[in-house]
């Protein structure tokens, strides 16, 4: 399917996804209560079928805090990344992909460890990398670590 | 054939009368028996020096490098480097561990193969005892091994020891049964156990040519069970457990994990020397029946040189196979006891008492 | 009267206990620390433990320039050095347009191979050792050597060479790389029949091997489980086929797809790329053209601002850069794709019912590099 073509596909399964321009992938940003129903479809719909998410990731862009989904079809060899924003720093919370495509499971936890945005419904979301008690999340622009960071 | 030269049974008469002519009776016997206890002693320790050296050497040389070469003109002297090492070693006490047992159980390895070592002859003449049932002696006595192994992991205290234990336990016992039915394969065609018959027995050729095919078999299964039993080679899942841990030796350190690493050095050295003994001609030169010039050039090397040839040989093979296989998973090993080897060594059985009595061998 | 006082009565058949397989472990190939549960010897459930060796790489990244990162890619997934360092070359030269010389192109690709090779021979070694036949330990690791040699006579060291950097190479090939290569190349083509004598054939590796830990193809794109783990089971990964990058596409190498799934297929992929590898590298060694060895770049830097993401096979699956630039000399975000982070969730999913002893036969043949997982 071309880009045009999945874009309107898209639309139509959620209207309120917001087009962003990407010089390399086909980019929606997702409401977060909207996310799960639309990955179901997405992996289902034998048009689509996007049966690979090759990359999870969180950012953290100061106002708010996003994940990244890439993912890509094995039969159609089409491409689609999708965003998902939440702007509460403190919990903020989005719903989990695990059910889906089972890659997303360690790296969601890697999301939480070091991002600290939790996923609701995931089977085990503990931190991955850091130790237990380990408090604060390191890869937010406002972590201050006065032992292990140093600033030049 | 002339063995006077290297006849060993006229030397023995000569301590034997020249101590009853000097002492009393019984001093005498505990002169005697002081005298073979330490040269067994001398013998076990030395060859077990030797063969751990052997072992890294060959094991160097198959992977393409050389090995130790440092302690002593080629490395020779690695061994006692590592002794010193084991004796300077903490002996760590466990706290709940049964200590009675803990302490045992390597002097009981240690004893089972020095029982062993006492049959075996090594020249005309030269072996401690010799039974009529030489071969049943032996596999009786090393099977005692189990028990030290056994007690060993039990008193441990740890889940991992006892783990090791038991399956080495019933890896050793279960091989046991193939190589006493092998070793049978052998004493139909020999008609007798005791050690020195069967060694003469070979005088015209060696068993394993006089019994050619049956005889064959028997070696084959003799050495993959041998190799089982003592837990080397593709079968040292007890104890070389990357998997786990280091098996049922875990928690020894010091000198009692040095006994524990020489004795299966010399119950390596046992199944071999049973196997050179039995299969291949013990000290017996290399004969054929009927060249007695060729036997005659081959009786001037002396019987001694022939049975550590013959000895150092299947050391050799085992050695080979060992750094060459990978290992065999636990269920592998005991279905290849009971569903493989112990069929075929029935089946052989049967065939070698066919040929025995119809008298198609050598 | 007393009462009778009943105990409860443990059920014995159906204990369960946990075992550690530590951090420090002969088996796990790094710093992995695996909690199994077991009943008897059936392993019926595993949860790794990582973060041993996290270094933060991502966070260290964001106050790096581009060409700075090039060297801590080089410590991640470090058999596979290379390839880590081309993935942020290709991504800085892609966000910046700048056209590299073929030059460049041509000798990226033939060290890519190497490495390849390089790093199968690695896994060979510590396979053959985990499953007990220590010999092959000494043989991969003496045929390694020969690599190690051409790399260090090009660029001064053995392991972690950062040679590539955005726009180029760091300095020129040595003048007698071609002749060395194409003599490591004839070396090993002989070589590798000796590890198929040693390990493939041998009975007890194959039984071993056949038919323990199957991953389906469903599971494989479910868990995103790539490189040629991924590819014994049918799951057709094979970045450089999919999205070629350097002169792949100019090349005739196969893709070989497994289909059952199981160890001694993961096995036999390897052992095939190997000789794929080789093969693309002969096609190539003659041709490299003539030129420069770098493209002219500016002194700093700056990406324009946006997303970018490269894709590159290494060794053990699809890494994946994806970077978030505001138009500064350090990325805003940049994030690894790791390979072998998919690799080791499936490992739970593919080893419950077997041994423990399949267990590190499933973990040999998934062939992991811990620090790449933790980065």
């Amino acid at each position: 399917m071309d880009n045009a073509v999945l874009k309107e596909r898209i639309l139509g399964l959620v209207p309120d996804a917001e087009y962003q321009e990407n010089k390399q992938f086909l980019t929606f940003i997702i409401p977060p209560a909207k996310m799960h129903d639309l990955a179901f479809k997405l992996k289902s719909e034998s048009d689509l079928a996007f049966d690979y998410l090759f990359c999870l990731t969180g950012v953290d862009m100061v106002k708010f805090l996003e994940v990244v989904y890439h993912l890509e079809s094995t039969t159609h060899r089409h491409q689609l990344e999708l965003k998902v924003r939440t702007e509460d720093r403190v919990n903020g919370a989005v719903d989990t992909v695990c059910d889906i495509w089972r890659t997303a499971e360690f790296p969601e936890r890697e999301v939480f460890d070091l991002l600290g945005i939790r996923f609701n419904n995931h089977p085990d979301l503990r931190r991955i990398f850091l130790e237990e008690g380990w408090v604060g999340h390191p890869l937010r622009k406002d972590y201050i670590d006065e032992v292990n960071i140093v600033e030049f | 054939m002339n063995f006077s030269i290297y006849d060993f049974t006229s030397f023995n008469q000569w301590i034997d009368k020249f101590l009853y002519d000097n002492l009393p009776a019984f001093w005498a016997l505990v002169v005697e028996m002081t005298i073979i206890g330490l040269a067994v002693l001398l013998f076990y320790a030395l060859i077990g020096l030797f063969l751990v050296y052997a072992e890294r050497k060959v094991c160097a040389f198959m992977q393409n490098r050389v090995g130790p070469n440092r302690v002593g003109p080629y490395g020779f002297f690695q061994t006692i480097a590592d002794l010193f090492k084991l004796l300077m070693k903490e002996l760590v006490y466990i706290k709940n561990a049964d200590n009675l047992l803990f302490n045992i159980a390597p002097f009981i390895v240690i004893c089972a193969s020095f029982m062993a070592i006492a049959a075996i002859p090594f020249a005309k003449g030269l072996h401690a005892i010799d039974f009529d049932i030489g071969i049943l002696y032996v596999i009786a006595v090393s099977s005692l091994g189990v028990v030290g192994i056994l007690l060993a992991g039990w008193s441990s205290n740890n889940k991992y020891s006892l783990i090791g234990a038991m399956r080495s336990g019933a890896q050793i016992v279960s091989y046991e049964l193939s190589v006493g039915l092998s070793l049978v394969t052998i004493i139909i065609l020999a008609g007798t156990m005791q050690f020195s018959a069967i060694v003469e027995g070979q005088a015209n050729g060696w068993f394993i040519f006089k019994g050619h095919i049956p005889a064959f078999i028997a070696f084959v299964v003799f050495l993959i069970s041998s190799t089982a039993e003592t837990n080397r080679g593709p079968f040292d899942l007890a104890e070389a457990e990357s998997e786990l841990t280091a098996g049922f030796h875990t928690e020894y350190s010091g000198i009692k994990f040095a006994f524990f690493f020489l004795a299966e050095y010399m119950n390596m050295f046992i199944v071999a020397s049973i196997a050179a003994t039995v299969f291949l001609g013990g000290w017996m030169p290399f004969h054929v029946g009927g060249w007695a010039g060729f036997n005659h050039i081959m009786d001037f090397i002396p019987p001694f040189i022939w049975y550590i040839g013959k000895t150092f040989f299947v050391i050799w093979v085992m050695m080979w196979f060992k750094w060459t296989f990978p290992r065999l998973r636990i269920d592998q090993l005991l279905t290849l006891e009971w569903k493989y080897l112990l069929p075929i060594n029935l089946v052989n059985i049967l065939i070698m008492a066919f040929i025995v009595l119809m008298g198609w061998h050598f | 009267m007393k009462e009778v006082i009943h105990l409860p009565v443990q059920n014995v058949e159906e204990e369960e206990y946990h075992i550690n397989m530590g951090p420090q472990h002969p088996s796990t190939h790094g710093v992995l620390r695996l909690v199994v549960s077991l009943q008897g010897e059936i392993v019926k459930s595993l949860k790794p433990h990582c973060g041993y060796i996290h270094r933060g790489i991502e966070k260290m990244c964001e106050k790096d320039t581009y060409p700075q990162i090039i060297h801590l890619t080089d410590r991640m997934d470090y058999f596979s050095a290379h390839i880590n360092n081309h993935a942020v070359c290709l991504l800085v030269e892609k966000a910046l347009e700048i056209e590299v010389p073929d030059r460049v192109k041509y000798i990226r690709t033939i060290i890519d191979e190497l490495t390849r090779i390089n790093s199968h021979q690695l896994w060979w070694c510590s396979f053959g050792m985990d499953l007990g036949a220590l010999t092959c330990f000494f043989y991969g690791l003496r045929d390694r050597e020969k690599i190690l040699d051409i790399f260090e006579e090009s660029f001064g060291s053995r392991l972690l060479h950062s040679y590539y950097t955005p726009g180029g190479l760091m300095m020129d090939i040595h003048p007698d790389f071609q002749k060395n290569v194409k003599a490591f190349i004839k070396y090993f083509r002989k070589k590798i029949k000796d590890y198929d004598n040693l390990l493939t054939g041998n009975i007890i590796m194959q039984e071993r091997t056949k038919g323990i830990g199957i991953l389906t193809r469903e599971d494989a794109i479910n868990y995103g489980v790539t490189g040629p783990s991924g590819r014994a089971s049918g799951f057709a990964c094979d970045v450089r086929k999919r999205h070629p990058y350097g002169v792949y596409d100019k090349v005739e190498f196969r893709e070989i797809l497994g289909t059952k799934g199981d160890t001694f297929e993961r096995y036999s992929m390897r052992m095939h790329e190997m000789l794929e590898s080789m093969k693309i590298i002969e096609q190539l060694i003659d041709n490299i053209p003539a030129g420069d060895y770098s493209a002219k770049m500016k002194a700093v830097l700056k990406l324009p601002g946006g997303e970018y993401y490269q894709r590159v096979e290494t060794a053990r699956g699809e890494l994946g850069v994806y970077v978030v630039s505001d138009g500064n000399k350090s990325p805003f975000r940049i994030k690894f794709r790791s390979p072998n982070l998919s690799n080791l969730n499936v490992l739970d999913h593919i080893s419950r019912g077997w041994k423990i002893a399949d267990l590190v036969a499933i973990g040999a043949s998934m062939d992991f590099v811990i620090p790449d997982i933790d980065r």
